[in-house]
């Protein structure tokens, strides 16, 4: 079959698709009406891969397809039984390894978590739940860092920088104790808008703007009206 | 000079990829690094503050508190616990008047617990500022403590004997023994170091040096096995205003010590073969990054390197030929087993926390500073000059088929002659038993904890085939039963770690637990995978040896160890081994311990649970238990 010009062909659980060259396994999915659950990548910047749900199968290896790009003739497995049984694992290990309380949540309806525990049909996590003690950040006068919903996905770290390039947010310790932490100094004098930001790209409910809750009553927000990648998959 | 003066005047200047440097000398010279220093760096280097404390936060041997005087980083290994740890460090808490994790209240001790150190042939050992002190006993520690209460300095603390060799160099002064106890190809002293630069690498172009190394099969000595000429024509062919070679001496893997010994004794044959794989890459900087641990020989190497600038093997027109120049930078590390894999070890160098990079790219695309690196393991380098100097036909002749020439095996545990062997592959795990002079073996762990572990019974009752589709080794516990299977590419490949265990060892309470507690201590953390199931892998471990295991146990360890594949990097998708090799290997030992028949255990323990309450009621909690109908009746 002859594809389109500039694009390579690539074969997606067993169907031939089509997308550009330099796009990763994600995007080129995405081009074509597939959705492969992702958390940590944000759209738009350098993805690192730290949540692992974007997990493919290629040449019997498996590979976080955010960060992976396309190659000729490249045979991706996908949807199959296996792997999505991964993915939701990592749900719920992501749940037990965190305080998620949904019901009390501000991001509820609006959680790319909660939305891929849905999607799953996480009903119970597998794994005993561990309930860590973890802080509250409510030093910066105009967000709230929620340690007991971060899931050190770096989304944070990457996106909301100053214009010198300073990151607001960083990791800190390691392991176990991994946490993402506000920068004291330039957190106690965050512009506006990057407080919103902040809020807005955190996947869950750990970056919360303190001036203002949310416009949206929870039951008709986002993922309250139609599943985690269906926007994707009803492109067409 | 006040630290903030010095942190203005270091010779690193305000480049933010030294930080590592930065860091290492506020450290070492104030013995933390505090808040302030944070914040200054933040300023000067123009990053945020939270930037340095990623870095800093990141590293076991940073302290962002003060420590003490001295700071006693007691090695918590598998041999350590084996031979001994328990009361040395009984010892030190009490001497000391403080427990691990602590600084005592005069500011004198810091005691530390630490991942292995390489001194596995010599243990229980410590650090003790920068100094280290092997063969640990109560009765030594007695000792150190009060010459250190009264105010001697670490030279001073020891009165053994220094070690053989280049241990008792000026430069070194320890009192660390090689203990190399067979000499094949690469450890024999028959060459003379730097002869092929100066005789031989005029006639060669870096195109023939390349395929020599491919005609030799050289694989990576480092664990990953990836052939050594392929990577160096890989690293050629991308372009690069810089080329870089890194030697990895990170050496993290708990049981290995050869390229600890490779340093202390053949660091001229390591160094020439950096240069080497500098000239067949077009290479032009040069990077030793130091395990912190082996600091002790920073001083050592450095000597070697400023011997090889006056004798024109580092620096302008090496070897006589027009227009190769390079020269060699020694990295200290900071305490971080992952900084072992390389594109960690190229974040560490870069001045960041170490974090494995998503691949591709890989580090022969974008490396340092995003060059094209070559990374390759000391003992990669060192054998890279002996295959030149003698060819890749006589290389050939040893070894077998699939895996040509030797390996330097680390041995220790439970035998009588542990140290280093250099042996050619093919060599059996029987043979391995035979020249260590171990007795009683019960188990042999090949690979590291990373790695598999073999025995000597069991293997009937196992229906592993799943698992085993999923279970890729990279070294592994091994059974009696397998005793005869090779240390070869194609069977049982190694990066040279081999513990032996004998016949009284608790395999799961002391040596799975001590393997799993390593993987969640030296987890980046940046995978969701390897940051928490490992945890859950040793909770689930420990209600079996806790007596309320049932069979769905065991069986949900095997499956939740898959979750584990996904990571990122090699320590993530390993850290489940110990246990499912373990399993698949010794399933008898989780049989004997789980209740045959009971269906349902929740783990809840009683006695634990109320343990706390207990200490101010001071009396047990009875349970009491819901009545069937039966039991109403029969009052
Ligand atoms: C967690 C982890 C730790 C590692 N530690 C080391 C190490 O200490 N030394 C080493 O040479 N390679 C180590 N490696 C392998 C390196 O990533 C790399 O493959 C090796 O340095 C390449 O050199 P080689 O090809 O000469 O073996 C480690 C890998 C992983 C995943
Ligand atoms: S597998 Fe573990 S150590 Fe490796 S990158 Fe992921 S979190 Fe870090
Ligand atoms: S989305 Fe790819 S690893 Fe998180």
């Amino acid at each position: 079959m002859e594809g389109p010009i500039n694009k390579i062909k690539i074969s997606l659980d067993g169907k031939t698709i089509f997308a550009p060259k330099g796009s990763t396994i994600v995007e080129a999915a995405r081009e074509n009406g597939i959705y492969i659950p992702t958390l940590c990548h944000f759209e738009g910047t350098d993805p690192k891969a730290c949540c692992r749900i974007c997990t493919v199968k290629i040449n019997n290896r498996l590979m976080t397809s955010c960060t992976t790009p396309i190659a000729e003739g490249m045979e991706i497995e996908s949807n199959s039984a296996e792997l999505n049984d991964l993915r939701k694992s990592i749900v719920e290990l992501l749940f037990v390894s965190g305080n998620h309380f949904c019901p009390t949540c501000e991001k509820s309806g609006n959680c790319e978590l909660q939305a891929l525990a849905y999607r799953f049909k996480m009903l119970v996590p597998r794994f005993p739940y561990s309930f860590p003690r973890k802080e509250v950040d409510a030093s910066s006068p105009k967000i709230i860092k929620e340690q007991n919903r971060c899931i050190a996905c770096k989304r944070c770290i990457k996106t909301i920088r100053d214009e010198k390039g300073r990151h607001y947010f960083a990791y800190k310790n390691r392991g176990q104790h991994l946490e993402v932490v506000l920068d004291p100094v330039l957190g106690a004098a965050m512009p506006d808008d990057l407080a919103r930001k902040a809020m807005e790209n955190c996947p869950v409910g750990s970056i919360l703007y303190k001036e203002k809750g949310f416009d949206e009553p929870i039951g008709t927000r986002k993922y309250d009206k139609q599943p985690i990648g269906s926007e994707i998959e009803n492109q067409s | 000079m006040t630290i903030k003066q010095e942190i203005n005047q270091n010779a690193f200047g305000n480049d933010k990829n030294r930080l590592m440097d930065i860091l290492l000398s506020i450290n070492e010279t104030q013995g933390y690094i505090s808040r302030k220093n944070m914040l200054d760096l933040s300023q000067k280097l123009g990053i945020s503050m939270a930037q340095v404390q990623e870095t800093v936060s990141f590293y076991h041997f940073f302290s962002s508190k003060p420590r003490g005087k001295y700071n006693i980083y007691l090695d918590n290994s598998i041999t350590a616990v084996m031979n001994g740890r328990a009361e040395v460090k009984e010892a030190f808490e009490q001497c000391c008047e403080t427990s691990f994790g602590n600084v005592s209240r005069d500011g004198l001790f810091g005691l530390f617990n630490t991942s292995c150190i390489g001194m596995n042939d010599q243990e229980p050992a410590a650090i003790i500022n920068n100094k280290i002190f092997t063969h640990l006993t109560p009765y030594r520690v007695k000792h150190l403590v009060e010459d250190m209460r009264a105010g001697k300095t670490t030279d001073e603390l020891m009165y053994e004997n220094f070690g053989d060799g280049n241990n008792a160099d000026p430069d070194v002064k320890s009192m660390v023994s090689n203990h190399i106890r067979k000499k094949s190809i690469i450890l024999k002293k028959d060459y003379i170091p730097f002869t092929f630069l100066t005789t031989k690498l005029k006639e060669y172009t870096p195109g023939d040096i390349v395929a020599e190394i491919e005609a030799s099969n050289l694989r990576g000595r480092g664990g990953a096995g990836f052939p050594t000429g392929m990577k160096w024509r890989f690293g050629r062919r991308t372009e690069g205003k810089h080329r870089v070679i890194i030697c990895n001496a990170d050496e993290g893997e708990p049981g290995t010590f050869k390229d600890r010994v490779l340093l202390t004794e053949y660091a001229d044959l390591v160094f020439e073969g950096m240069v080497v794989a500098a000239y067949a890459t077009g290479s032009d900087i040069g990077l030793l990054y130091l395990r912190y641990e082996y600091r002790y020989l920073l001083k050592f190497l450095n000597r070697k390197l400023t011997e090889m600038r006056k004798n024109h093997f580092l620096g302008q027109n090496i070897g006589g030929v027009q227009g190769f120049n390079f020269d060699i930078r020694i990295q200290s590390g900071a305490g971080a087993y992952v900084c072992g894999e390389e594109s960690a070890l190229i974040e560490s160098l870069e001045g960041k926390r170490g974090e494995p990079r998503d691949k591709p790219p890989f580090p022969v695309e974008k490396g340092y500073l995003g060059y094209p690196t070559i990374v390759n393991n000391v003992e990669t380098l060192a054998t890279a000059v002996k295959i030149l100097h003698h060819g890749a036909e006589w290389y050939a002749g040893f070894g077998t088929k699939d895996s040509l020439g030797t390996k330097l095996l680390s041995i220790s545990g439970d035998c009588r002659f542990p140290g280093i062997y250099e042996v050619e592959w093919g060599t059996t795990i029987r043979e391995i038993i035979a020249m260590s002079g171990a007795e009683n073996v019960q188990a042999i762990q090949v690979g590291g904890p990373s790695g598999m572990m073999i025995g000597m019974k069991d293997a009937g009752n196992m229906d592993n085939s799943e698992l085993m589709k999923w279970y890729k080794p990279s070294g592994m516990m091994i059974a009696e039963k397998f005793f005869d299977r090779k240390l070869s590419y194609s069977d049982l490949p190694t990066g040279g770690s081999i513990i032996i265990f004998n016949n009284h060892r608790d395999l799961l309470g002391e040596v799975v637990m001590n393997f799993m507690d390593f993987f969640i201590e030296e987890s980046c953390g940046s995978c969701s995978t390897c940051r928490n199931m490992p945890i859950i892998m040793k909770n689930k471990l420990r209600k079996i040896l806790d007596g309320h295991g049932i069979r769905k146990d065991i069986y949900d360890l095997l499956n939740w160890g898959k979750v584990l594949k996904a990571s990122r990097c090699g320590l993530g998708q390993t850290a489940g081994n110990p246990v499912l090799s373990s399993i698949f290997h010794f399933r008898h030992l989780y049989e004997q311990r789980i209740q045959s028949l009971t269906q349902f255990d929740s783990g809840f323990n009683l006695d634990e649970a109320t343990k706390e309450t207990k200490k101010y009621v001071h009396r047990k909690p009875v349970f009491h238990h819901f009545k069937t109908s039966e039991t109403w009746k029969d009052q």
